[in-house]
């Protein structure tokens, strides 16, 4: 195809790639345990993050790794009740870091707007241009370790997401999975905000996982489902991005969006209430 | 009639037990002596520490004094021989999971790793998930989604979770709580055929008898600081329930056969009792 005679384009299908597998991957896991909007605060601090590196004149990609990890290993310090379910005053915290991330990436890009304004809105909103060789390569690697990591917690952690006190009660230990997921799931969100832009972030880590999961309630085919979606999205969106003049970050939330939409009309459609014949066993 | 239980026959036994939490005693000299097979409930007004007594005897948490031995073994060293269902939890209604997997991690699921869906031993161990949601009757709602079975389908759910291992002891803390009441004399007689047909010895947490006295071998009564075991004639006495409250309790019999307990400290609470007649 005449798009991958340009480096960047390869490049970015390849990020994209390996992005869509860990977000899908990582989501999926994200959405069954409803920590959505720790994925969406992990992915805000991403932005303040990237700034800095800028700013430092250090690799991006750290900057997004170093605020992502950072910022995941502080909302899993937060002290949970006993039946490790304190949800509110968990979000409270998670609230209170995304704030602050905002604000320190706000500063940053007043402070030296002059050249960040540039950058600001790829930051933000996500690009396809930028992604170097090199950049590929640590995507690959940090993906690969997370991935790595997920696959031998991948049965505690469902156990721990799906019944927590069972799990614990049978020597799951419930807390340390969590923190470990929430780092995983700090390395998701910093891959995935460098395609997608820390704003539209949930359009891989999210919408996959919403999909395949109001798609079936068989775990493993609605993993595997997920990472189907998620890899159609980044290369239609990619593909689209290209021939068009708007941006991959609207594209990839778009494509996203319409798998949502058309996956919960089809799950609406099939649970509809019916007449008679209500009772059917197998 | 009361057989002599030795140390190792005991499902479960608690000699003068205590257990203090942050420096408040909890209860103390609890003796329970509870033999394989058997139907024991463990009751008593909220806050008393039923709870407790159920990590307890799962070694969740210690003694202070006295001991705890279950199957034969300290307290906390029978792991996989004892079913545990928590204080009733519900699935949110939005979970996208199958009772089957929820069941499922009953079998497997603190093993490190990804599950291989192939392969002998997924067939053994899918074969004998098919077993107990069979026998608790949970066929022809196992593949649905658990948030949106009904609560007493759910907690069919998860006693053939905790009976995947084939266990020697059930433990269930207030699985009737929060059931309609048709809901809780099927999960009782569930329990109790369970309990028959299988061996598997049932301690069961409740703060209401009724639904479940008609089945049981022996009851553990809770009070502020105190306990009293026994058959549920022998305990659910105006002479035992009034020491062990230390306030006059009356246990009125009614015409009908059920027992009225007059005077508990919390609101006045009526028992059926159809073993002592």
């Amino acid at each position: 195809m005449a798009i991958f005679q340009f480096t960047f384009m390869v490049n970015a299908y390849r990020a994209g790639t390996i992005v869509a597998v860990l977000a899908g991957a990582l989501g999926w896991f994200m959405v069954l345990r409803r920590q959505s909007f720790a994925g969406h605060t992990l992915a805000l601090v991403s932005f303040p993050g990237a700034a800095a590196a800028i700013f430092l004149g250090i690799s991006v990609t750290i900057g997004y790794f170093a605020a992502a990890i950072t910022a995941a290993l502080v909302i899993a310090a937060v002290p949970r009740s006993l039946g490790g379910r304190a949800r509110s005053s968990e979000s409270a915290v998670i609230g209170t870091v995304q704030a602050f991330a905002l604000a320190c990436g706000a500063l940053l890009v007043s402070l030296y707007g002059g050249f960040l304004s540039a950058l600001t809105t790829n930051l933000l909103f996500g690009s396809l241009l930028g992604i170097s060789a090199s950049q590929v390569l640590v995507l690959l690697g940090a993906a690969v370790a997370a991935l790595a990591a997920l696959a031998g917690i991948a049965r505690p952690l469902f156990f721990a997401t799906v019944d927590p006190d069972v799990a614990e009660a049978r020597g799951v230990r419930v807390r340390a999975l969590s923190a470990l997921f929430l780092v995983l799931l700090g390395c998701a969100a910093a891959e995935a905000s460098q395609i997608t832009g820390v704003l539209l972030v949930f359009a891989l880590l999210v919408m996959p996982a919403a999909a395949a999961q109001r798609l079936t309630a068989r775990p493993a085919l609605s993993f595997v489902l997920t990472i189907a979606i998620a890899l159609v999205t980044v290369w239609l969106a990619l593909l689209l991005a290209y021939y068009s003049i708007y941006p991959v970050g609207f594209w990839l939330s778009t494509v996203g969006f319409g798998g949502f939409v058309l996956a919960t009309g089809w799950r609406a459609w099939t649970d509809r209430p019916r007449p008679v014949a209500a009772e059917v066993t197998t | 009639m009361m057989k002599t239980a030795t140390m190792v026959d005991a499902a479960v036994r608690f000699d003068r037990a205590a257990v203090a939490l942050g420096g408040r005693t909890i209860w103390s000299d609890v003796s329970l002596t509870m033999r394989p097979g058997e139907f024991v409930a463990v009751l008593g007004p909220n806050g008393v520490g039923k709870s407790t007594l159920v990590k307890a005897a799962l070694g969740l948490v210690p003694v202070s004094a006295g001991s705890v031995t279950v199957l034969g073994r300290p307290a906390g060293q029978a792991g996989r021989e004892i079913g545990y269902l928590p204080q009733r939890r519900s699935f949110d209604q939005g979970l996208r999971v199958r009772g089957v997997d929820v069941v499922r991690l009953g079998s497997d699921g603190e093993r490190w790793g990804v599950p291989v869906p192939w392969g002998p031993s997924r067939r053994a161990a899918s074969h004998r998930i098919a077993e107990v949601i069979d026998l608790v009757g949970a066929t022809g709602f196992a593949a649905m989604p658990i948030g949106q079975v009904s609560g007493g389908e759910q907690q069919r759910l998860l006693i053939a979770q905790a009976l995947v291992r084939r266990p020697r002891l059930l433990v269930l803390d207030e699985p009737l709580d929060s059931l309609d009441l048709p809901s809780q004399v099927a999960v009782a007689a569930l329990l109790s055929r369970i309990c028959r047909d299988q061996g598997v010895a049932v301690m069961l947490v409740a703060h209401d008898v009724n639904p479940i006295l008609p089945y049981l071998d022996r009851v553990a009564y809770l009070a502020h600081g105190g306990a009293a075991c026994g058959t549920p004639g022998d305990v659910i006495t105006s002479r035992t329930l009034t020491a062990l409250y230390g306030t006059p309790i009356e246990v009125l019999r009614a015409s009908d056969g059920r027992l009225v307990v007059v005077g508990e400290p919390e609101a006045p609470a009526r028992h059926a009792d159809r073993h002592a007649r």
